[in-house]
């Protein structure tokens, strides 16, 4: 599907690290060099051509986000640099007031360090709760589990819609629905669910959302903070200066622009803004359910290839775009080396979801994340070569 | 004894895979008379615990353990050998002799077994992992000589 719109395929190289980071289509590459080549002006500043350029392009970027997650009003769309700066905006800038002490907030083991480290920063230094969704056998988010940790004291979720390590989808509506009848907020890190499924805030009722362009085919450096319009009115800035502010004289004359400008203090990323427009229309164009269908096709295979191999172990229990598994007494880090050889990119290590060992009982593994442009026969190629374990022992130094 | 600066690359593969498959003095020391260090790296996922015994400027131990690449492994397992029984000074060359083997592919002699790693300074992302269970004895020593 599509693999002549990747320049960088042309280069010969398998790429299952999607989870990370997603390929550039020419169209998000040319789109930035035009920026830079004919009308590289700030944005929000000039009454001059291509300032105003620069403007109708950053805006329509906006637009084509709220459409893409169906959100009301482009006031809900705070450009930031990536997921991380997202969810460290509304942790910072919202719970951190919005929280008291022994207040209760609810995450699970297999987030990603972005949606656990700023909480714990939030809850060590305010004396709020962590408590964790006990996962299922699966190392999946079940209701039944969800019930057992609401308490009087919970106020917030946190959740992935899918996750990092096994691509697990969340029941979200169900979990949105249920925080919502005891007053609790929902925060989803959309950072592997923006780009692979079609996602309705509103239809969802989400609270806050957060995800990144670079996991969608754009640049890196851009992400976003969707927020439900009261609640995102509530965010406190974490940088003031240029571009956020109406007017000051003094200490107590200081008024700030409305959303979501209010949010964005400073020079954005421009090119990295505009360049994120163009890939939500490439991505618009091949339909992101049929996105969604190509790669969980491929997920299937992949899974059912490697449950014919003995010496592997996976992690996943059921066909997923992401899996993540071992060769049995072989570190996870040799067998990427030993794929690197042979021009597949794939991840060792512990996707930056350090407690799911607590639930998997092992840190480290091999991850294998799909995307739409990858192919069948790509997956045979892996396959092949995970196949022969003496191989790989030849051959990983 | 010279053991390894004329090896062909087979037969270092052969001697590391060796160290990798049946490791010595993998394991974990529950004794407060061991200094413990931890040795990781921020590029790759090794994650190793260096526990060593030293009495009157001598190594008269060394262990490890942790989760570990077949590089760094088979390091710490030659390390191990290559160390005990040496003079902190004498391990302190060593460690210098081995860093610069490992950036530049420079050879001494006094290295070793640990000469099988005179080529990974072509391999960028296998230097760290080489290097790992090194900076933990270094680590050890900073710390013994600090409790002088």
């Amino acid at each position: 599907m599509n693999r002549e719109d990747f320049p960088i395929l042309n280069n010969n190289i398998i790429y299952l690290d999607n989870g990370a980071t997603t390929l550039k289509p020419k169209v998000v590459i040319d789109k930035m060099n035009v920026y830079y080549s004919s009308y590289s002006a700030n944005a929000h500043r000039g009454d001059y051509k291509i300032s105003l350029r620069v403007d109708n392009e950053y805006e329509n970027t906006r637009d084509l986000v709220r459409k893409f997650i169906h959100a009301s009003s482009k006031k809900e769309i705070v450009f930031t640099s990536g997921t991380t700066q997202s969810i460290n905006m509304v942790v910072f800038g919202f719970f951190s007031n919005y929280l008291e002490a022994n207040d209760e907030i609810i995450l699970t083991k297999s987030e990603h360090a972005s949606n656990v480290l700023p909480w714990f920063k939030i809850a060590k230094d305010n004396n709020y709760k962590i408590k964790y969704i006990e996962l299922d056998d699966n190392y999946e988010v079940t209701i039944d589990n969800l019930k057992k940790v609401i308490t009087p004291n919970t106020r917030v979720i946190s959740l992935a819609g899918i996750t990092n390590v096994i691509g697990d989808a969340r029941p979200l509506r169900e979990v949105i629905s249920i925080a919502h009848d005891n007053n609790i907020l929902v925060v989803v890190d959309g950072a592997q669910m923006v780009p692979h499924m079609k996602v309705d805030v509103k239809a969802l009722d989400i609270d806050f959302l957060a995800f990144s362009a670079h996991k969608m085919c754009g640049p890196t450096g851009v992400g976003v903070l969707y927020g439900k319009e009261e609640l995102l009115d509530k965010v406190i800035p974490q940088n003031f200066g240029g571009g956020m502010n109406e007017s000051f004289d003094n200490l107590e004359e200081v008024y700030l622009k409305s959303l979501p400008t209010r949010l964005e203090a400073g020079t954005p990323n421009i090119s990295g803004v505009i360049g994120f427009g163009a890939a939500i229309e490439y991505i618009q164009s091949k339909g992101i359910n049929n996105i969604r269908k190509k790669e969980l096709e491929l997920g299937k295979y992949l899974y059912e290839e490697l449950s014919k191999i003995r010496h592997i172990t996976m992690v996943n229990k059921k066909p997923s775009s992401i899996i993540s598994f071992n060769v049995d007494n072989i570190f996870a880090q040799d067998v990427a080396v030993y794929l690197d050889k042979y021009g597949i990119c794939v991840r060792a290590g512990n996707h930056c979801a350090k407690i799911i060992k607590d639930e998997i009982g092992i840190k480290n593994t091999i991850r294998v994340s799909l995307y739409f442009y990858n192919t069948k026969e790509e997956i045979d190629k892996l396959v092949e070569l995970l196949k022969d374990k003496n191989k790989i022992l030849n051959e990983m130094l | 004894m010279k053991c390894c600066d004329k090896m062909d690359s087979e037969t270092k593969k052969e001697i590391i895979m060796e160290h990798y498959m049946h490791p010595l003095n993998r394991d974990t020391i529950e004794d407060s008379n061991y200094i413990k260090v931890n040795t990781n790296s921020e590029t790759c996922i090794d994650n190793i615990d260096v526990y060593v015994l030293i009495k009157n400027d001598i190594l008269e131990d060394i262990h490890f353990d942790g989760e570990a690449c077949a590089i760094s492994t088979s390091a710490a397992s030659i390390m191990t050998k290559l160390l005990k029984g040496k003079s902190v000074r004498e391990i302190r060359d060593l460690i210098k002799d081995y860093y610069d083997m490992i950036e530049t592919g420079n050879t001494y002699d006094n290295l070793n077994e640990a000469l099988v790693y005179s080529d990974i300074y072509k391999q960028q992302n296998r230097k760290g992992c080489a290097t790992i269970p090194w900076r933990g004895i270094e680590k050890a020593l900073n710390e013994y000589e600090k409790s002088k």
